[in-house]
């Protein structure tokens, strides 16, 4: 890169312009830095640091690893992180691979396009916490709008928010309508990308479009698929502020996922120990992805 | 022309699924005019008899409305300003500058991104105590107040423009801060409201960290407001006040995302290349 002072200058004289040019660099850095450090590094080994330590009495003591064994002792730490890994595995191919099929069909400049697409895009610009109060009223038992439409055709729904066995899934379809908009949105980003002379030339040579699918687009898309599916895996674990106004993570927990437990314990349970040790795991769990996704997927990744 | 069967049929599944999709916020849109009398005993769940302001006159007395957008309009342009400040900067000395220890730095700032602030909301509050500044609309902001993400946004534009216009702005005298403003400024315009775009609309939903740090009316934003509003409501006779207020939160960010849609959309777009 060009260095547009020095050159003219003799040896001692760009030595100390050099020195300059690094301390004002650092200084371009420092208002980041600064909040950077009170605000994410400081805090991640405070965390660590009390996830070794209890506060029995006000003071705190080293106790080791005895906190992480009385959370891998408790049951639902367990059923927080199986609800966690199911929501995962059931919102993100799903709400991959139905942005794709969208994208690839609201795609084109054409009349109505514009609206099918504010249609599937408008869930990411309302708060998480309004979509709760929505969808807390589809849900509702028999005055819901979901089952006042089951009625229409015969159907006696179940209880959707209520019912363990039923709770989770009624999470995983309110996650995949937020999620698709946003999802498509990267998917039109990389359609934009393709490039125009293969199918010009498929169109010529009569391939079929189901086959141009397989072959082509989706293949060439797979950058943007590794993309989407690092932000959705980590959505995953960072989207739990519905569960504050739909279910508090209950009914006994079978809808409660890791964040909502660190909140749950800071904040409700006043168990600082418990919270130390969620949070690492959390943390834990993030690295693992984004390291994931530097070593391996980003040498795949070519925008 | 003739149109493939094959476009029909799938064409008609997306439109049918995007239904599909805007029916929740038709019906909230319709329950919010319908009066309380009426929400439970409808059969068809989008009719409306008697159409009504009251749920959003109740709202609106319920609810300090606004004191909670006031509230919420100081935090997000707090968090945006100060935002644009520093990732200029942060972005300037990535793109243009060769200092020692570049590639550890960069590194740094990526772990912003690994541990986003919403999971630090444990020691953040830890942290928020040690400084005194619980129930403040500066706790909501600090953290946000360093965007990696924006740095690697605006770094990647500043890297795309031409060096000769930044030594061209230099002999003709510019100091580093009049050569950023005239030169980098309006050139990186278009990733500027990208990244204020993204900025806005998740620091204007973001609800767990408010909630954690505020206590009172006086800082709570928008998001944490409705929450503890709706709580108090379980009956379906209120759901007209509640949707009411609920459309009173969405409604300034959906107003602005219809008006500036394209925008919007590219934003979110180019927000996601690398």
């Amino acid at each position: 890169m060009a260095q547009p002072l020095s050159g003219s200058y003799g040896g001692s004289a760009r030595r100390r312009i050099n020195w300059k040019k690094q301390a004002f660099a650092y200084a371009l850095l420092l208002p980041s830095l600064i909040f950077l450090t009170l605000f994410t590094y400081y805090p991640t080994l405070k965390t660590i640091w009390y996830s070794f330590h209890s506060s029995g009495f006000g003071a705190k003591s080293f106790v080791g690893f005895d906190q992480y064994t009385r959370m891998f002792d408790n049951e639902v730490f367990w059923k927080v992180l199986k609800n966690n890994l199911f929501l995962m595995i059931m919102t993100v191919p799903t709400s991959i691979l139905l942005a794709m099929y969208v994208a690839i069909w609201v795609n084109e400049r054409m009349k109505g396009n514009g609206f099918l697409r504010t249609a599937f895009f408008h869930p990411n610009v309302i708060p998480m916490i309004a979509i709760a109060n929505i969808w807390l009223f589809i849900y509702t038992p028999d005055y819901g709008l979901l089952d006042k439409f089951l009625e229409i055709i015969g159907v006696n729904g179940p209880n959707w928010l209520g019912d363990s066995r039923v709770v989770m899934w009624s999470m995983v379809i309110m996650i995949i309508w937020k999620e698709v908009g946003f999802f498509m949105v990267f998917y039109l980003a990389g359609l934009q990308n393709l490039p125009t002379e293969i199918y010009e030339a498929a169109k010529l040579e009569g391939i079929k479009p189901l086959k141009l699918f397989i072959k082509i687009t989706f293949p060439l898309l797979m950058p943007t698929t590794l993309f989407c599916m690092i932000i959705a895996t980590t959505n995953s674990f960072k989207l739990v502020d519905h569960l504050y106004i739909m279910t508090k993570g209950g009914p006994n927990n079978a809808s409660n996922l890791l964040l909502y437990h660190i909140y749950e314990n800071a904040f409700s349970f006043w168990d600082t120990g418990a919270a130390a040790v969620l949070t690492v795991v959390l943390l834990f769990i993030l690295l693992s992805i984004s390291i994931f996704n530097y070593a391996y997927l980003d040498k795949r990744i070519h925008y | 022309m003739r149109v493939e069967p094959y476009k029909i049929v799938n064409r008609s599944l997306v439109t049918l699924l995007a239904i599909i999709f805007i029916f929740p916020l038709i019906w909230t849109v319709i329950t919010s005019f319908t009066p309380g009398s009426e929400i439970i005993t409808r059969s068809n769940p989008f009719a409306v008899q008697h159409p009504t302001l009251d749920n959003y006159k109740a709202a609106w007395e319920k609810v300090p409305f606004l004191l909670y957008y006031s509230n919420t309009i100081i935090i997000v342009l707090g968090i945006l300003v100060v935002q644009l400040f520093t990732i200029t900067l942060a972005s300037y000395a990535f793109a243009r500058l060769n200092f020692f220890g570049q590639g550890f730095f960069f590194i740094l700032f990526l772990v912003q991104i690994m541990i986003p602030p919403e999971v630090l909301i444990f020691p953040n509050y830890m942290v928020m105590k040690e400084l005194g500044l619980l129930d403040t609309k500066m706790a909501i902001m600090l953290p946000y107040w360093a965007s990696a993400f924006g740095v690697f946004l605006l770094r990647q534009t500043f890297k795309q423009i031409p060096f000769e216009l930044d030594e061209a702005s230099r002999v003709d005298g510019c100091k580093w801060w009049q050569t950023l403003w005239h030169v980098y400024l309006p050139s990186a315009r278009p990733t500027y409201v990208s990244f204020a775009l993204v900025s806005i609309s998740t620091h204007w939903n973001n609800f767990m960290w408010p909630l954690i740090v505020t206590n009172s009316v006086e800082s709570r934003p928008l998001t944490v407001g409705i929450a503890i509003f709706a709580q108090t409501f379980e009956t379906g006779v209120q759901w007209g006040t509640v949707t009411a207020a609920t459309m009173l939160v969405i409604l300034p960010l959906l107003l602005v995302f219809l008006i500036f849609q394209r925008q919007f959309v590219e934003s979110f777009m180019h927000s996601g290349i690398k």
